[in-house]
């Protein structure tokens, strides 16, 4: 069924897909720019038998190096007295045949293989696989020039060769698309429908792939006009014949008579060249690329965070004196559009006191790991804090960059979601904490290993002195943890933002590094904000809580307060969809 | 080490693929052989001794097996035109393509390295000028960037020499000077199309989590760079050098032709158009090697960057 549906939906959506592709091309200036070019040289190529001023080689005595615009010779004339316009405009055709060439053997060759690979996998795939490296770690051109040995002066047949060297860039391509599409379900469902495998591979892995492979063509013509042009300059191209690469070659050798004459058949080459590389680069922003552009202009971002600046200094402080931390109507967006930002966190408050550990509950995408990021200055580069602010001890960390980064580290420590990603996998265990360590603390790189190995075991690490000569790669997720833990509070930070610490652990680990940030807290005083979508964790560890929603705290209250007597709808939904859960769980 | 021995012995079978199939195509028609050194008017008669007299009558194998057997003992043949051994043809050919490759891939790594971190860092304007730039100069070939060149510095302002080489046991102001405009014209593609790549190797580093960690924990944001993402840029890095190496192979023969460069490009050329076989033949396989080298070097060197690689 579901094969049905997805086989009509594409006949219908192609041709309206394929319009307004080129309407979006030609919409592009630069795309317009190069259609028009590459237009103009294919007319040129077709009609050069009613436009050229000369025949093929046509020399005339009285015309030998004449200079560019004199009369008869727009380009000028070589030594032999041919009329270099005319050459160039004899040589089109070659050219435009050999790169044409070069596509349909390359596309041939390579899609077939790997359709077939990709496709069938085993042996197929590992003989073609085997063979595109080898090829692939050829220089082509060497390959050539041995070829002329054997053939002589015949470009076609180093064209055709040439074509078959660059045959891999579509096999892995084709491979790659035929691959991740083998695994879409619609391939399932079409084999259980029935269709035979040849068909399965015409209808959707052939529809899959065409648009790479017509951004690719794009490059590889462009490599095929560069190399014909090249193997035309060394002259291995037929004498006889006027081409691109034989006129400049031509002119080359000629340069201390007539240094004019190179500029046209080098200008000639590089334009085509030029365009259809730019031309493959818009086409592939056009079909690949969404919609519209979402990065903001940057005048925009700059009039977005001096209105939050101006905003929070002409605002009066109006935060809890207690508080060790006190967020105040934070704002954060991210781009979406030239001028366009879509808020995630709209206007936030939170306070955490010294020493308390407070939990941020709420679905993925409700702007919980978001505020965590502001709190420490590490939110990603594109992102726009509207407004708010941030103030640990009064000091508003966001209206002063060096106070962020002064805090960072040092008073407020991070533990990430995922331990393997979150350490560095070219350096050591021990390398990173000490470099950590050593970036807050004023230290020697002896103390700050003593320190650290200390803290290890404190954390639960069973022979610190072995773990800090290993990888990341050599340790368990669970030990992960335990390290950016240990990363975390070395410099003896006040607060602690962690964010979902123990998602991605084994259960059993969850529980003991829960206990482990729970013995730390009391040991060092440390505050907490504690970022999760599990409420069995607030109740386990926290004392106070907010629930988010949407970019907006719904709800706040001490846990025990909002597990017993929740206010929002949102909570007791959250609540009773998390009792559930531990049912079936349990 | 076990990779290091099989990655040595794939090399060993690629070498001798590649130059059995590149054999076949030369030698596979030795009357055509025979009939390019004596001329396309030479009689039948003699183009048939010549055949016997070069041993291009016997079984293809049988010269392969002579070929590879002489070869092991570093005699790759002799040219058929001026009985010169193509192994000292190549002792003084392949050390002029080496340094030109060699300096243009040393200034190809400071330049790119520098132009790629700041293009992903900054980003702006500098990122589009320098996205720009990489499209022009990785577009043009190597020949009319060459052309570009001698025509700007050695026909407009008469700066440095057009063509033409100079050993530096004779003079080495003569030799920077003479092999200056040839590493320029390469190294000109070659900075284009590596810093584009290099800047996606950076940008991905920037992307990773543990990056955010680090800054986290308070580093400041040089040290985040230039050591934690440089050294992880490095991995990919390494495979951007290794494919530019290839391409400024392909790069020097052009480079060699325009700028009259003594180099093993030039000879390959020269050779393949006089119909010289064995000495096409010694190119290749030398570039072969060459290529198959800077493959098992940069996996050698992949092995120490990346940790995971090392204990596998």
């Amino acid at each position: 069924m579901s094969a049905e549906v997805s086989m009509n939906e594409s006949a219908t959506a192609e041709p309206a897909a394929g319009r307004s592709v080129l309407r979006r091309l030609l919409k592009n200036p630069l795309g317009m720019l190069c259609s028009a070019f590459l237009l103009f040289i294919i007319v040129l190529g077709v009609f050069t038998p009613l436009i050229a001023p000369f025949k093929p080689n046509e020399a005339n005595l009285n015309s030998v190096n004449a200079q560019p615009f004199s009369p008869g010779h727009l380009f000028g004339a070589d030594r032999a007295g041919r009329d270099v316009l005319s050459q160039l405009l004899w040589g089109t055709n070659g050219t435009l045949l050999g790169s044409l060439l070069v596509l349909v053997i390359a596309i041939v060759l390579g899609v077939t293989a790997g359709l077939l690979a990709g496709f069938y996998r085993g042996k197929i795939e590992a003989v073609a696989g085997f063979v595109t490296d080898v090829v692939m770690s050829l220089p082509s051109i060497v390959l050539l020039i041995a070829l002329f040995a054997l053939t002589g002066p015949n470009v076609m047949i180093a064209m055709a060769v040439f074509g078959v060297l660059v045959s891999p860039t579509y096999y892995r391509l084709v491979r790659s698309v035929v691959l991740s599409v083998r695994s879409e379900l619609y391939i399932d469902a079409a084999k259980v429908v029935g269709l035979t495998d040849a068909r399965i591979i015409a209808r959707h892995v052939l529809w899959a792939v065409r648009a790479p492979v017509v951004i690719q063509s794009s490059f590889v013509a462009a490599s095929g006009i560069a190399i014909q042009a090249g193997v035309e300059f060394l002259g291995l191209g037929d004498p006889e014949q006027p081409s691109w690469g034989g006129t400049l070659q031509d002119a080359n050798g000629n340069i201390y008579n007539n240094q004019f004459g190179v500029i046209w058949p080098a200008l000639l080459v590089s334009l085509t060249i030029l365009s259809l590389i730019l031309f493959g680069n818009v086409l592939r922003d056009v079909m690949q690329a969404s919609a519209h552009d979402k990065n903001l202009k940057k005048s925009r971002r700059r009039t977005l965070l001096q209105n939050a600046q101006s905003e929070r200094t002409s605002a009066k402080s109006s935060n809890d004196e207690k508080a060790f931390l006190s967020i105040r109507g934070l704002k954060v967006g991210y781009p979406d559009g030239p001028e366009d930002v879509r808020t995630v966190v709209h206007g936030v408050d939170l306070d955490v006191r010294r020493g308390e550990i407070h939990g941020l509950v709420g679905e993925s995408g409700s702007g919980k790991s978001q505020m965590a990021f502001s709190t420490l200055g590490i939110l990603p580069k594109e992102a726009v804090i509207l407004g708010g602010s941030i103030f640990l001890e009064g000091q508003d960390l966001l209206a002063d960059k060096k106070a962020q980064a002064a805090a960072r580290g040092r008073r407020i420590g991070y533990i990430p979601q995922e331990p393997m990603s979150n350490l560095d996998p070219s350096f050591t265990i021990g390398a990173q904490l000490v470099y950590g360590l050593r970036a807050v603390k004023n230290i020697s790189a002896k103390d700050a290993k003593e320190e650290l190995l200390a803290l290890l075991t404190r954390v639960g690490i069973r022979n610190p002195k072995n773990v800090m000569r290993l990888y990341p790669h050599e340790i368990s997720g669970g030990m992960a943890q335990r390290v950016l833990i240990c990363g975390a509070v070395a410099a003896d930070p006040e607060l602690i933002v962690a964010d979902e610490p123990t998602t991605a652990l084994d259960v059993t680990v969850q529980a003991e590094v829960l206990e482990l940030l729970r013995e730390l807290s009391t040991e060092r005083g440390l505050a907490m904000i504690l970022v999760t979508h599990n409420l069995g964790v607030v109740a386990d560890l926290c004392d106070t809580v907010s629930v988010m929603k949407d970019g907006r705290i719904v709800e706040r209250n001490d846990v025990e307060s909002l597990f017993n007597n929740p206010q929002q709808e949102y909570t007791k939904t959250l609540l009773e969809s998390s009792r559930s859960v531990e049912l079936t769980e349990a | 080490m076990l990779s290091v021995l099989k990655n040595l012995i794939r090399s060993v079978a690629i070498l001798l693929l590649v130059t059995f199939a590149t054999f076949c195509l030369m030698f596979g028609n030795g009357t055509g052989i025979a009939r390019s050194i004596l001329g396309y008017q030479a009689a039948e008669v003699d183009v048939q001794q010549k055949v016997i007299e070069l041993g291009l009558d016997r079984p293809l194998l049988t010269q392969f097996g002579d070929w590879i057997a002489h070869a092991v003992t570093g005699n790759l043949g002799e040219s058929f035109f001026t009985g010169q051994t193509v192994t000292s043809a190549l002792a003084t050919r392949v050390p002029v393509t080496l340094t030109l490759i060699v300096l243009t891939l040393i200034l190809t790594v400071i330049f790119s390295v520098l132009l790629g971190v700041a293009a992903a860092v900054y980003g702006g304007w500098l990122d589009k000028v320098l996205q720009f730039i990489s499209v022009l100069g990785a577009a043009i070939p190597p020949f009319i960037i060459a052309i570009a060149l001698i025509f700007t510095f050695a026909i407009s302002v008469r700066l440095l020499p057009a063509t033409g080489y100079v050993s530096p046991d004779q003079s080495v102001t003569g030799w920077i000077m003479s092999i200056t405009l040839p590493i320029a014209a390469l190294l000109i593609g070659s900075v284009a199309s590596a810093a584009s790549q290099f800047r996606g190797a950076v940008l991905d580093a920037l992307s990773k989590d543990y990056v955010r960690t680090l800054r986290a924990r308070g580093l400041k944001e040089s040290r985040v760079i230039f050591r934690h993402v440089l050294r992880n840029a490095g991995g990919p890095g390494l495979t951007v050098l290794s494919l530019q190496t290839l391409g400024l192979l392909g790069g020097a023969i052009f480079v060699e032709q325009v700028m009259a460069l003594p180099g093993m490009g030039q000879m390959a050329n020269q050779s393949a158009q006089q119909g010289d076989v064995p000495m096409v033949m010694g190119t290749v396989v030398v570039t072969i090697i060459i290529v198959l080298c800077v493959n098992l070097l940069s996996d050698f060197a992949n092995t120490i960057l990346n940790p995971k690689a090392r204990t596998r």
